[in-house]
């Protein structure tokens, strides 16, 4: 589903990001990205939300790569993506269900396949009867359940979440992982950055390690540690 | 043009197989498509009004703005056309007045009269004799008592002489003849006041020309700079649609929607002061043409004028908006 080959990313500052990273993720597989704040996880989170392009090596999603993907086919791309933030990225100004709905509008859906599918996301994530709600007046955890939401909305193949559990308490936070646990269930590839050791000890998933940019550990740590 | 990841290229496959492959991304139909395009174009144009009214203040002085800048050159353009209405009756058509000699036998001008009239340059001949004359400057200058003090009539007869064409190296060679005639005491060509009107509606009509251009230049960018305003406010929901997979035109369709609105009602805003200015001036316009023996009225906007104004208008925030859109939307990316 996702394969990484030499993946170098330098910014324009001269620092390093990402240094020849080669990674592979099978479909509907289940893996945390984790690692020290800085060691390159939010560089190659966008380079696979294609937000950034990598300097050099190329990164294949979906049979697709990234390197040749024009600017104009970059919404296409991401379509068939989920994107899940730390801060939920919610707008404000609308609805739960016009959250939601997003990128169902986006990508042109019909009124009543978006009503339909706006309230089965909804009520994946037990937040049907707040469709009405502005998410401004939900709780922090509530919001970034409609963040989910909103991220499953489109049936993406690949679910990808950037410290979604960052703002939680650990309760709400394993509500969270369960959330995505059960998305991996039904055959979506569900890739999490997040530092929340424990939290990722307690999943038993594999775990890709990034430190200073380099990948230095990938493997399962409920037999061995993470990191040191 | 619509990239997928090839998540369905395991076209027939059992259900756990697909599972197992991850899941199979929603398709969605061309006509559905096209239906949710056009639906989307409501929906924007409605939110685009709903928008402008959410805020009725700034949306309004915005408007205003648009509507004084446009009101000047249309008021201009409508004054012109009522002008040139007015002087229509004058057709721009040369005349060539022969004052005849004082002395000279009416028989004598009678058959000079008949003579021009068989030249082929002469259209047509008017003879006014002195009575005549003196009788209508009376009735015109309101003088009638003084002159019915003097003992003889002053005047002298004339012949009006339209000629047949208004090349002007013919209409002088047609005055030098008439002048050489030994019953002429004085030719006047009353073409100088014919072109000098001309050449004032000319300068006229490239005045408001220029001046709508310089004017239709600020609208634009009274529309850019609200645009990029509104953009700027609308930054978070940019990115957040960017990021879900909008493109840049889905994007820029809401504000080129709120370009498109500031246009239309400064436009329609314009075209109610040209209204409301010539509704004024309708009454007095109206007294002056009486008090000249001219059956002239004001004409008000008509439907072309009030469409082209709309029109005009809408298009010119439709142009400023994609301006700011083109700049500003692409500069605002993910990070």
């Amino acid at each position: 589903m996702i394969q990484f080959d030499n993946v170098n990313k330098r910014y324009e500052s001269g620092q390093d990001a990402l240094g020849r990273v080669s990674l592979e993720i099978e479909r509907a597989e289940m893996v945390f990205l984790t690692g020290h704040s800085g060691a390159g996880k939010s560089t190659l989170l966008k380079l696979l939300t294609a937000i950034e392009r990598p300097t050099r090596g190329s990164i294949i999603v979906g049979g697709q790569n990234l390197n040749r993907l024009r600017n104009s086919q970059i919404p296409y791309y991401r379509r068939n993506l989920g994107i899940v933030f730390q801060n939920h990225q919610l707008l404000f100004d609308r609805s739960v269900f016009d959250n939601v709905a997003l990128p169902l509008s986006v990508a042109g859906c019909s009124k009543r396949e978006v009503g339909r599918r706006v309230r089965a996301a909804l009520d994946k994530v037990g937040l049907l009867h707040k469709e009405k709600q502005n998410p401004i007046v939900l709780s922090g955890g509530e919001q970034q359940r409609v963040g989910i939401a909103r991220a499953v909305v489109n049936k993406p193949a690949l679910l990808v979440a950037d410290e979604p559990t960052g703002n939680l308490d650990p309760q709400l936070s394993e509500e969270i992982m369960q959330l995505f646990r059960q998305f991996n269930a039904v055959g979506v590839t569900v890739l999490i950055a997040s530092h929340d050791l424990e939290l990722i000890a307690r999943m038993q998933q594999r775990v890709l390690t990034l430190q200073a940019g380099q990948l230095i550990y990938d493997g399962y740590p409920s037999r061995e540690p993470a990191y040191s | 043009m619509n990239q997928r990841i090839p998540s369905s290229s395991l076209p027939q496959q059992s259900v756990s197989e697909r599972r197992a492959a991850g899941a199979v991304t929603a398709r969605t139909g061309a006509g559905d498509r096209l239906r949710s395009w056009l639906g989307h174009h409501r929906e924007m144009s409605r939110e685009a009004w709903r928008r402008f009214f959410a805020s009725p203040m700034s949306s309004g002085m915005t408007a205003l703005v648009i509507a004084i800048a446009l009101a000047l050159p249309a008021a201009l353009q409508l004054g012109l056309t009522n002008f040139q209405r007015a002087v229509a009756g004058w057709d721009g058509q040369p005349q060539i007045s022969v004052f005849v000699h004082k002395r000279a036998k009416e028989a004598a001008v009678q058959s000079f009269a008949e003579e021009l009239r068989a030249n082929t340059l002469v259209a047509g001949v008017t003879y006014i004799s002195p009575e005549e004359a003196l009788a209508e400057f009376q009735q015109a200058s309101g003088l009638g008592d003084a002159l019915a003090g003097m003992d003889s009539n002053p005047l002298p007869a004339v012949l009006l002489v339209r000629p047949a064409g208004s090349d002007s190296a013919a209409l002088e060679a047609l005055a030098t003849k008439l002048r050489e005639s030994a019953l002429t005491d004085s030719v006047v060509l009353d073409m100088a006041w014919v072109q000098r009107l001309a050449q004032l509606t000319e300068l006229g009509r490239r005045l408001s020309l220029g001046l709508a251009c310089l004017l239709a230049l600020g609208v634009l960018l009274v529309v850019v700079n609200s645009i990029r305003l509104h953009i700027e406010n609308r930054r978070e929901e940019i990115l957040v649609v960017k990021l879900v997979g909008a493109t840049d035109a889905f994007v820029r369709r809401p504000f080129l929607y709120t370009g498109l609105c500031y246009g239309l009602a400064g436009g329609l805003i314009a075209w109610l002061l040209v209204s409301i200015g010539v509704w004024l001036l309708a009454g007095p316009v109206g007294g002056l043409a009486n008090l000249y023996g001219s059956g002239f009225r004001l004409q008000g906007p008509g439907f072309t004028y009030f469409a082209g104004l709309a029109g005009g208008a809408a298009l010119l925030g439709l142009s400023g908006a994609w301006m700011a859109v083109a700049r500003h939307i692409s500069a605002i990316q993910p990070r």
